[in-house]
C-alpha cells in the first residue's frame, strides 16, 4: 500500500506540475499588459514601468513561473491587479460559498441517487424500473441553469418560499445561509443525480449476476438481506469514482448556477476577473479548481486501492 | 430497431429539420423587432410568442437550432478528429511511450472540466461561437482517445490481425485497415453522445456569455435575455429551455438505442 501510495503521489505532483505550467502559457500568451490595461491608454511609459515592477511583470517568464507557483505553494496567490489585495484573501471568501454549495448539492444527488439506483436495480424491467429510467433520461437532458430558473419562477416568484437570488452570508446564521444554497443546491444536483442513479443501477445489476449472490441466497439470506449486505457493499466501489469525478462537474457547474442566483462564489469572481483582464485572479482560481479534481480523484483512487487490494498489485 | 431508436432520431429529425428549414424558411424574419407585438404569449399569429423586442420566438428557435448544431457538430468532429488517431497510435504502441504520453495528455485534459477550459480560452481569446467549439472539442478528444484505444487493444489481440501482421502489414495499416472498421459502431454511439453534450455545453456556454455573441441567435442566450423576465413572460424561458431538452433527449435515446441495435451480443440475447 505504501509503494503504491507513494507511486501515485508522485505522478500527483507531476500532474500539477504540468497542469500549472500549461495554465501559466495560456494566460501568458493572452494579448494585452496587464498594467497599461489598468493605467488607460494615456499613461506615460514610465508610470507603466513602474507599475510592471510593482507587479512583478518585469522579470523573466521563468522566473515569474517560479515565484508564482512557489508563492501558491506557501499559500500566497499574489496581488490582484484590480483591487490591489491578495488574491488568497478573495478566493478564500468565495470559496464560503462555492464549496458549500457544492457538498451540499453532492449530499443531495447522493441522496436522491442511492435509493433511486437501488430501487430500479432491485426492479429489473419492471414498471418502477422503467419509470425510474425514464426519469433519469430528462433528467441527463435538462440543462441545470434552465432547471434553476424554473425553480426560481415556481418557488420564488409564485410560492415565495425562497428568494430569487443572493447569499445571505454566514454571519446570518447557518440555516439562514443555507436556506440560500437551497434553490441553487437543488438545481445543480439534479443532473448528477440522474447519471449517479445510472451507475448506481447498473453497478448493481453487474454484481446481482455474480456467483457469490446466488450463494448468499442458497445459504438462507433472504432477498433484501442479500442486496443490502452483498449486493450494495459491492457496487459502491465504481460509484464512489463517479462521486469522485461529480465533484469537479459540480464545482465548475457551480460556475454557471452562481450567476443565475446571484451568488458571490468562484464562478461570479471568474468572470468579473475575465472583463477587468484581472489575468492572475483567473489563473489562480482555475489552477484552485484543477488541484480540486486532481486531489479528490487521487484521493478516489487511493481509497480505491485500500478497499480493493487487487488494484495495488496491478499497478 | 429498438423504440429508444425510433423515438430519438424522431426526435433528433425534427431539430435537424426545423435547422435546415430556417435557411430557406422562417415564419418571420428571426432578428426583425415590431415592439407593438412585444411579450405576447404564444398564439395563433406568434406559434411560440414574441420577446421584448417583438421578435418571433419560433423564427429565433430555429435559427438558434443552426447555432447549437454547427457548434456541437463541429466539436464531435475535433474530437473524433484528433481522439480517434491518438487512440489507435497508443493502442498499437501499447505500454510503450507513445501510449504513456498520449494517456497522460489526456487524464491532464480530463482534470479541466470543459466549462474551465472554456474560462481559459475566453480570458485570452475573448468570447465567441468559434472558442466555444474549441473549448467543447478539446473537451472531446480525450473521450475519443480513450474509447478508441480500449477497443482497438482488444482488437490486437484476435487472430485476424495476427494474420494481417503475417501477411506483412505495418501496424500504421492495421490500424486504418482493421482496426478502424471494426470500432466505427462504438464511435457511432459515442459520437451521439458528445454531440448531445456538446447541445448541453454551448447552450451553458453561451448563457453566461462565454458562447455565440449577438446577433448570433442561440438558445443559451435567448434563456440568459429571459431571466429577467420570467415572472411576467414565463415562455420567454420555456420555450429555449424545452427545445434544448428535446435535442439532448432524442440525441441521447438514439445513442442508446443505436448501442442495442449495433451490438450484435445485445441482438442475439434478445431474438
Amino acid at each position: 500500500m505504501l509503494r503504491y501510495s507513494i507511486k501515485r503521489l508522485m505522478s500527483l505532483a507531476i500532474s500539477l506540475a504540468v497542469a500549472s505550467l500549461v495554465i501559466f502559457l495560456v494566460i501568458e500568451v493572452a494579448p494585452g499588459d496587464p498594467a497599461s490595461y489598468m493605467l488607460g491608454i494615456n499613461a506615460q511609459p514610465d508610470t507603466v514601468a513602474a507599475l510592471r515592477a510593482e507587479l512583478g511583470l518585469d522579470v523573466s517568464r521563468p522566473v515569474r513561473y517560479l515565484a508564482w507557483v512557489g508563492g501558491m505553494l506557501s499559500g500566497d496567490f499574489g496581488t490582484s491587479y484590480t483591487y490591489r489585495t491578495p488574491v488568497a484573501g478573495m478566493i478564500g471568501d468565495r470559496l464560503w460559498v462555492s464549496l458549500p454549495l457544492a457538498l451540499l448539492a453532492l449530499m443531495l444527488s447522493t441522496l436522491i441517487a442511492f435509493p433511486a439506483g437501488i430501487y430500479a436495480a432491485a426492479r429489473r424491467g419492471r414498471p418502477g424500473d422503467v419509470s425510474v429510467m425514464g426519469a433519469t433520461q430528462l433528467g441527463i437532458a435538462v440543462p441545470n441553469f434552465w432547471f434553476a430558473m424554473m425553480l426560481v419562477l415556481i418557488f420564488a416568484v409564485d410560492l415565495r418560499w425562497f428568494r430569487a437570488g443572493g447569499f445571505a452570508g454566514w454571519d446570518k446564521g447557518f440555516w439562514v445561509a443555507m436556506h440560500s444554497l437551497t434553490l441553487p443546491a437543488i438545481s445543480l444536483a439534479l443532473p448528477q443525480a440522474a447519471i449517479l442513479t445510472r451507475v448506481m443501477r447498473s453497478a448493481l445489476l453487474d454484481i446481482l449476476g455474480e456467483d457469490f449472490m446466488r450463494t448468499a441466497r442458497a445459504k438462507g439470506l433472504s432477498r433484501r438481506q442479500t442486496l443490502w449486505r452483498h449486493g450494495v457493499r459491492n457496487a459502491l466501489i465504481p460509484v464512489l469514482t463517479i462521486i469522485g469525478l461529480q465533484f469537479s462537474f459540480l464545482l465548475a457547474g457551480s460556475i454557471i448556477i452562481e450567476q443565475v442566483f446571484n451568488l458571490p462564489g468562484l464562478g461570479r469572481l471568474v468572470f468579473q476577473s475575465i472583463s477587468s483582464r484581472d489575468l492572475i485572479v483567473v489563473e489562480s482560481v482555475v489552477m484552485l479548481l484543477v488541484f480540486a479534481v486532481i486531489v479528490v480523484n487521487f484521493l478516489v483512487d487511493l481509497a480505491y486501492a485500500a478497499v480493493d487490494p487487487r488494484l495495488r498489485a496491478r499497478t | 430497431m429498438t423504440r429508444s431508436l425510433i423515438l430519438g432520431a424522431v426526435l433528433s429529425s425534427l431539430v435537424v429539420l426545423a435547422a435546415l428549414t430556417s435557411f430557406v424558411w422562417t415564419p418571420y424574419d428571426h432578428a426583425a423587432m415590431n415592439i407593438p407585438d412585444k411579450l405576447q404569449p404564444p398564439g395563433a399569429a406568434h406559434w411560440f410568442g414574441t420577446d421584448h423586442f417583438g421578435r418571433d420566438l419560433f423564427s429565433m428557435i430555429m435559427v438558434g437550432a443552426r447555432t447549437s448544431i454547427a457548434v456541437a457538430l463541429v466539436a464531435v468532429g475535433i474530437g473524433m478528429g484528433l481522439g480517434v488517431p491518438l487512440g489507435l497510435m497508443a493502442a498499437a504502441r501499447k505500454g510503450g511511450w507513445i501510449d504513456e504520453v498520449i494517456m497522460r495528455g489526456n487524464d491532464l485534459v480530463f482534470a479541466f472540466p470543459s466549462l474551465v477550459i472554456a474560462i481559459l480560452i475566453t480570458a485570452v481569446l475573448g468570447a465567441g461561437a468559434v472558442n466555444a467549439i474549441i473549448a467543447i472539442g478539446i473537451f472531446n478528444i480525450p473521450v475519443f482517445a480513450r474509447i478508441t484505444r480500449g477497443a482497438a487493444l482488444s482488437l490486437w489481440e484476435r487472430e485476424f490481425i495476427l494474420a494481417a501482421r503475417v501477411a506483412g502489414k505495418s501496424d500504421a495499416r492495421i490500424s486504418a485497415e482493421h482496426i478502424l472498421p471494426n470500432v466505427t459502431n462504438l464511435l457511432i454511439v459515442q459520437g451521439t453522445i458528445q454531440f448531445s453534450l456538446g447541445i448541453l455545453a454551448e447552450a451553458g456556454l453561451s448563457y453566461v456569455g462565454l458562447g455565440a455573441q449577438p446577433p448570433t441567435p442561440s438558445w443559451g442566450r435567448m434563456l440568459a435575455d429571459a431571466q429577467t423576465m420570467v415572472s411576467f413572460a414565463p415562455h420567454l424561458a420555456l420555450i429555449p429551455g424545452l427545445a434544448i431538452i428535446v435535442t439532448v433527449l432524442g440525441l441521447n435515446l438514439m445513442g442508446d438505442g443505436l448501442r442495442d441495435w449495433l451490438d450484435p451480443r445485445l441482438r442475439v440475447a434478445r431474438a
